[in-house]
């Protein structure tokens, strides 16, 4: 059955398309890898599944679960189970991760009319959590993200995923920046959560990420559109042609 | 002049009881209720440990030796008001609430001059606030000078949470004598008109202010802040932080003006004031303004205004939580870096509370001051049809 299904989505900035026509359908279980170049419209898709309502969506529709998503504020579509990695994790001084996640949590459990967690409950996720991504004590202390490394931020999201448990994860390049150890943590992470009924995206620009996530889709996203899909050797066959080659395509 | 005094002062009865408790927190009280210093309602003379609480008539009476020494110039028009003196040498334990209650059956003015004096190497912990108890419209026009003495130590909590129809102007200003340190905390919660005028004035060396604001404005309230901080001597230390957030139609301005003497070498001054404006319609004028007049020294100011960031709203709400919490989290976090400067636990927490309320926008839903502290020995009726 499926997850999610985009079809014919189109959207633009400032009067400037950037998506045009995307078509995309993910089944539940299954784990698509999207690359594409630079500035093609990768992040803006993903933000756009998020609910992101900066960008005009100016055609097409997106459905989640079998319903249309389209008209779902960021927060509901959080709650429904869609979590975005993102790119370029937001600095929220004065909020500490702590805060930040208990909020997201109460308010993510709220919108199905359930209690808050229990604060001893929510320190034992938080302690297990912390383990899976080995996070310090020390950094979870801290703002959100505030001073992080750009290493330190990427787990920060992979953390966060863990904790809110989501059903379709969309992890926007969380792979870049991060050395060969916190890639293998990052990728057990993801890979924890794996199960028949979860979905991933994963969005990137090495084939060496799904050396350790190993994707059932590989998508190239190219100039607004979903020029190619194929499996994993898609993503060898990238490698070795560089992205060019679509153009003939 | 008697007579009208005689007249004007209203019942101590009538404030009795009121007492806008911090919850954990013990400490003794200073009324005054409608600009009267009210003894009977104020803290026992005898809990005081050789503190002085009296009037400023008593004051001139018997201790204008103290006040004369203390360099603190008397302006004989305004005669109300209070008179506080820490002895030498003492650290008082429990920290002084001075309560400016306005309860008023009619249009009030109300004139106030209060002066505080810390002697050498003594320390205090004062909470000033202004209140009122229902919803009628008022002028108050107070003056506080405060004159801190070598080596002591001054945290001064000012709070006003008056009505959307009474008005404030506040003048106060502070000496800072050898190697004296003072912390000002100044939490603009609700009012019609706020106009606060403070002035530093150093008058010894190694000395250091800082100086923090917090206006959380709506409706069409007005705050204003005008920070003079005059380094006449060296060595001495300032730091402003004022931040505010404004809502609906509200205005704010922040004038900052850092002086450095000629002489005053080794001066470090700082200045920022910061500013989200929620509404279109919300403004902000906001002017630092240094004028130095030697090299060696370490200045800086900054201001900005800005809205909430997009990005993070995007971020939070992407974990679920929802626009109004979002908003909340953001100005509460904006809020903080002031807050944290507070020293007492307790009141951080009843200071953080009372900013999450006013964040809620619960204050205008209150049913017994203008500002809900739940205080169940409250003794007043309230006629709900005016808040
Ligand atoms: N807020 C914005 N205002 C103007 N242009 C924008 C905005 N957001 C994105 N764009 C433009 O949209 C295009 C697609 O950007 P997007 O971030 O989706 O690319 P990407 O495929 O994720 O690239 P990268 O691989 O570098 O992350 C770019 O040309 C970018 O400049
Ligand atoms: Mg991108």
């Amino acid at each position: 059955m499926s997850l999610l299904e985009i079809k014919n989505l189109h959207a633009s900035i400032n009067g400037k398309e950037i998506l045009k026509g995307v078509d995309l359908k993910i089944n539940k279980g299954e784990v698509h890898a999207i690359m594409g170049p630079n500035g093609n419209g990768k992040s803006t898709l993903a933000s756009i599944i998020a609910g992101k309502e900066t960008f005009d969506v100016t055609q097409g529709e997106i459905f989640y679960n079998e319903k249309n998503i389209m008209d779902l504020p960021i927060e509901a579509r959080a709650a429904e189970g869609i979590f975005l990695g993102f790119q370029y994790p937001v600095e929220i001084p004065g909020v500490s991760i702590a805060n930040f996640m208990k909020t997201a949590i109460n308010e993510q459990r709220k919108y199905k009319g359930l209690d808050p967690m229990p604060a001893k409950e929510f320190l034992q996720l938080m302690e297990e959590k912390k383990k899976v991504v080995e996070m310090t004590a020390k950094l979870a202390n801290r703002s959100v993200n505030e001073g992080f490394s750009g290493g330190e931020k990427k787990k920060n999201e992979i953390f966060q995923m863990a904790m809110l448990n989501p059903t379709l994860a969309i992890l926007d390049e969380t792979d870049s920046g991060l050395d060969i150890d916190a890639l293998r943590i990052v990728a057990s992470g993801v890979n924890a959560l794996r199960s028949p009924e979860n979905s991933t995206i994963v969005i990137t620009h090495y084939q060496r990420l799904l050396d350790y996530i190993v994707p059932d889709f590989v998508h190239v996203l190219f100039e607004g559109r979903i020029v190619k899909s194929g499996t994993k050797e898609l993503a060898y066959e990238l490698e070795e042609k560089g992205y060019e080659w679509l153009r003939g395509l | 002049m008697e007579e009208i005094k005689k007249a004007l002062r209203p019942r101590d009865e009538d404030f009795q009881g009121f007492s806008c408790n911090i919850p954990q927190l013990k400490t003794n009280r200073i009324i005054q209720a409608n600009g009267f210093y009210s003894e009977r309602n104020s803290v026992d003379k005898k809990d005081l440990d050789n503190v002085i609480v009296c009037s400023l008539d008593d004051a001139k009476k018997y201790y204008s030796d103290l006040i004369k020494n203390s360099e603190i110039e008397l302006e004989s028009l305004v005669e109300e008001g209070v008179f506080v003196f820490v002895p030498a040498n003492k650290e008082v334990e429990i920290p002084l609430q001075m309560l400016d209650v306005i309860k008023a059956e009619e249009p009030i003015l109300i004139q106030t001059n209060n002066i505080v004096i810390l002697g050498e190497n003594s320390k205090l912990i004062l909470i000033h606030c202004d209140d009122s108890i229902n919803n009628n419209k008022s002028v108050s026009n107070n003056s506080t000078k405060i004159f801190l003495d070598k080596n002591s130590n001054l945290e001064y909590y000012k709070m006003e949470n008056i009505s959307n129809h009474a008005s404030i102007i506040t003048n106060t200003s502070f000496v800072l004598k050898d190697s004296s340190e003072l912390k000002t905390f100044w939490l603009s919660l609700n009012g019609g008109d706020i106009k606060n005028n403070l002035t530093i004035d150093f008058e010894g060396e190694y000395a250091s202010a800082e100086l923090n604001g917090l206006y959380l404005t709506d409706r069409d309230q007005v705050v204003d802040n005008k920070v003079t901080v005059n380094h006449n001597k060296p060595n001495c230390f300032s730091n402003q932080l004022y931040k505010g957030i404004l809502d609906d139609s509200a205005k704010a301005n922040f004038q900052g003006h850092v002086y450095v003497a000629e002489k005053a070498i080794q001066t470090v001054a700082m200045q920022n004031n910061k500013n989200i404006l929620l509404t279109d319609k919300a403004t902000v004028n906001t002017q630092p303004f240094l004028e130095i007049y030697n090299d060696d020294v370490k200045c800086s100011h900054g201001a900005t205004i800005g809205q909430l960031d997009d990005n993070a709203m995007f971020y939070l709400r992407s974990r679920g939580i929802s626009e109004r919490s979002a908003k909340m989290l953001l100005m509460y976090a904006f809020c903080n870096d002031v807050l944290i400067k507070a020293s007492l636990e307790e009141l951080k927490e009843r200071l953080a509370d009372i900013i999450k309320r006013r964040l809620h926008g619960e204050l205008s839903t209150c049913d017994n001051c203008v500002l809900h502290c739940s205080t169940p020995d409250l003794a007043f009726e309230i006629d709900l049809s005016k808040v």
